[in-house]
């Protein structure tokens, strides 16, 4: 993949509020390619910049379900097919003693799926990416908000865009280089 | 009105965050912690006390691996004895933080935003102080890994009628949720931390724990997705953990043991014991590192009200247990009850009901909720309260069934007491260097406590 030289264009604001404007007014002016950072999750900012679907509750589905159904199907299998033991009289396939586990099983893939699904869905782990680059972007894990439109924007070039976010009031502006 | 009346609620309670703060005085003052304030002579005499009694607890476990379990006070008929009395108290104090992290998120008390950290860290420790006893308990250690549903040349699996194996993976399961919930609700905070050090090796080891967070908002978006879902999961999981150790005995036909009310009052024992944790270590915490802005008087307050609540319900247990003794016509249970009362272990049973029953009830008393040293003190004794009811529990069962043949008397040696009193010590050594390396206190959730974290669409 040819990577252009420049990743982007990164505009940096003092509060929460500028940013979710500033977002919303990018996105109407017809940017697609965009994305926000902020220091902590701020409601209905993940719109603005137009991400909509979110599959982490599909993967949470899929491997509770997995987790369940395994779990049942390894206690049975275990009891009542490879190695039947009589009990104190009790049935090979008793489920409801069967259902703890089952429960617990659903819980933890579930879980798992969870978090490792919302990572593999952020693409993390990934210690490199160029917006690391700007100086100024430490701050976005503190007390500043950042907007950036990425240089593959159908929309983008650079003295425009550049000049498009100027307008929008922000604290700085810095070229991402990638 | 509901406004109007939400206001003057706010008005007479304590704030959950002092007025006055930004992000970035909050991102200082916690991180600061961490990073820049220098470790005080008392955490190295405290860290130093908490190392040895670790030393002192792998000895004695060491010794016990050598001599095998006779060298500990369990005999027949009391074969489970300190080992399974440690483990339900450990467990059951891991419960108030998942109680802190996932159902308070669930129920949007965002008071829990500044002590959810290190209530999770309090969890994942007395976990692991729990997860010992059991596996040293089982004589030959080596061996077991047989609790698991592993292929071996036997041929055999485990026995998944059995309320233990359910144990297994009700613990099993715990431990593994609890470390991922709080792993990831620290990731955010190590990329705070990467950002803000100014040491290169730290830099890159904060910078691998953190993945390379950057606070993208897509990113913020299915991150907080997973944590409300695992938060959904952590909630009926929790109630299970300690619902499944009652059954450990409530399956049983033991007197003492086979009763329905020992899932809830297990449950609501364990937060009781669990909150009781939580203010034992937040009180000194907050002293100490000046967090008294973030762990205000309003969390001491509410800890106290959940005390008081799940002690209401503990002490309804004890008294169930009692009526069923004398109403249920059983006179093996009947004789329990007596041998509660007046029987050779009635002075832990009596010690029980005041720490448990009498002496929290002067927490109905406002000036005694708001004091921290009060508070302080009434939670150890909570605590003691607590051991004290699954020593009753584990003990005064065993000793005395159905056959008078078969009766027997426990005394705890000085190995019980050296593994016990070791893991406090592993547990403590464990919060200090906690406090040290990661940030105590969530930051980024307290950044969204602030008013101007709010935003208009």
């Amino acid at each position: 993949m040819k990577r252009e030289p420049i990743y982007g264009i990164m505009a940096e604001f003092d509060s929460a509020q500028a940013l979710v404007d500033a977002a919303h007014t990018t996105h109407q002016a017809g940017y697609k390619k965009i994305d926000a950072y902020s220091p902590f999750p701020i409601e209905g900012l993940a719109e603005e910049v137009g991400f909509h679907h979110d599959e982490v509750p599909l993967v949470v589905l899929i491997g509770g379900i997995i987790g369940g159904v395994s779990g049942y199907l390894m206690q049975y299998w275990m009891s009542a097919v490879d190695y039947p033991l009589n009990i104190g009289g009790k049935p090979y396939h008793s489920w409801p003693a069967f259902i703890i586990i089952t429960f617990e099983m659903t819980i933890l893939f579930a879980g798992i799926s969870a978090v490792f699904g919302m990572l593999a869905l952020n693409g993390l782990p990934m210690p490199y990416h160029p917006v690391f680059n700007v100086p100024r972007f430490s701050s976005a894990s503190k007390d500043r908000f950042f907007l950036i439109v990425f240089s593959s924007d159908k929309k983008y070039d650079p003295a425009g865009t550049r000049k498009f976010l100027e307008a929008l009031n922000p604290r700085s502006i810095s070229e991402v280089p990638s | 009105m509901a406004e109007q009346y939400k206001s003057t609620i706010d008005a007479d309670r304590a704030p959950v965050i002092e007025p006055g703060h930004t992000f970035g005085t909050i991102t200082e003052k916690i991180s600061a912690i961490v990073l820049t304030r220098p470790a005080s002579n008392g955490w190295f005499i405290g860290f130093g006390i908490a190392f040895m009694l670790t030393m002192m607890m792998l000895f004695a476990i060491g010794y016990l691996f050598l001599k095998g379990i006779g060298i500990w006070g369990v005999t027949i008929p009391i074969g489970w004895g300190f080992a399974i009395v440690n483990f339900v108290w450990w467990i059951g104090i891991g419960h108030a933080g998942t109680l802190i992290s996932a159902i308070l998120l669930l129920l949007r008390q965002s008071w829990r935003n500044s002590i959810n950290r290190f209530a999770e860290a309090m969890t994942l420790f007395a976990v692991a102080c729990a997860g010992i006893f059991p596996l040293i308990h089982v004589g030959r250690p080596w061996l077991a890994y047989w609790l698991f549903p592993l292929p071996n040349s036997m041929g055999v699996w485990p026995q998944f009628r059995s309320p233990l194996m359910w144990d297994v993976f009700a613990v099993s399961t715990y431990a593994t949720i609890s470390a991922l919930f709080w792993f990831t609700g620290l990731i955010p905070d190590l990329a705070t931390l990467r950002d803000r050090t100014d040491n290169p090796a730290l830099r890159i080891i904060y910078g691998i724990l953190s993945m390379g967070w950057r606070g993208s908002a897509r990113h913020w978006h299915r991150y907080e997705t997973m944590y409300l879902l695992l938060a959904g999961l952590a909630t009926p999981l929790v109630l299970s953990v300690h619902t499944v150790v009652s059954f450990d005995f409530a399956v049983g036909i033991v007197p003492g043991w086979h009763t329905t009310i020992f899932p809830p009052y297990f449950v609501a024992g364990a937060i009781y014991s669990g909150f009781a944790m939580v203010l034992m270590l937040a009180i000194p915490i907050r002293k100490i590192y000046g967090l008294e802005d973030f762990i205000t008087e309003r969390h001491l307050q509410n800890s106290a009200k959940v005390m008081l609540a799940t002690g209401l319900i503990v002490g309804y247990g004890y008294m169930i247990e009692a009526f069923m003794g004398w109403y249920g016509g059983d006179r093996y249970d009947a004789f329990t009850l007596w041998n509660r009362l007046h029987g050779p272990y009635a002075v832990p049973y009596w010690m029980l009901l005041i720490c448990n029953l009498f002496i929290p009830q002067v927490l109905w008393i406002r000036k005694l909720r708001t004091s921290p040293i009060a508070l302080f003190f009434i939670s150890g004794v909570i605590l003691v309260g607590m051991w004290l009811e699954r020593f009753v529990i584990v003990v005064l069962s065993l000793h005395r069934d159905f056959l008078t043949s078969s009766w027997g008397m426990y005394y705890p040696t000085r190995w019980d007491w050296m593994t016990y009193i070791g893991t406090i010590g592993m547990f403590l050594a464990a919060m200090f260097l906690f406090l040290r390396v990661l940030p105590a206190i969530s930051i980024f959730e307290m950044r969204t406590l602030l008013p101007e974290a709010e935003v208009k669409e």
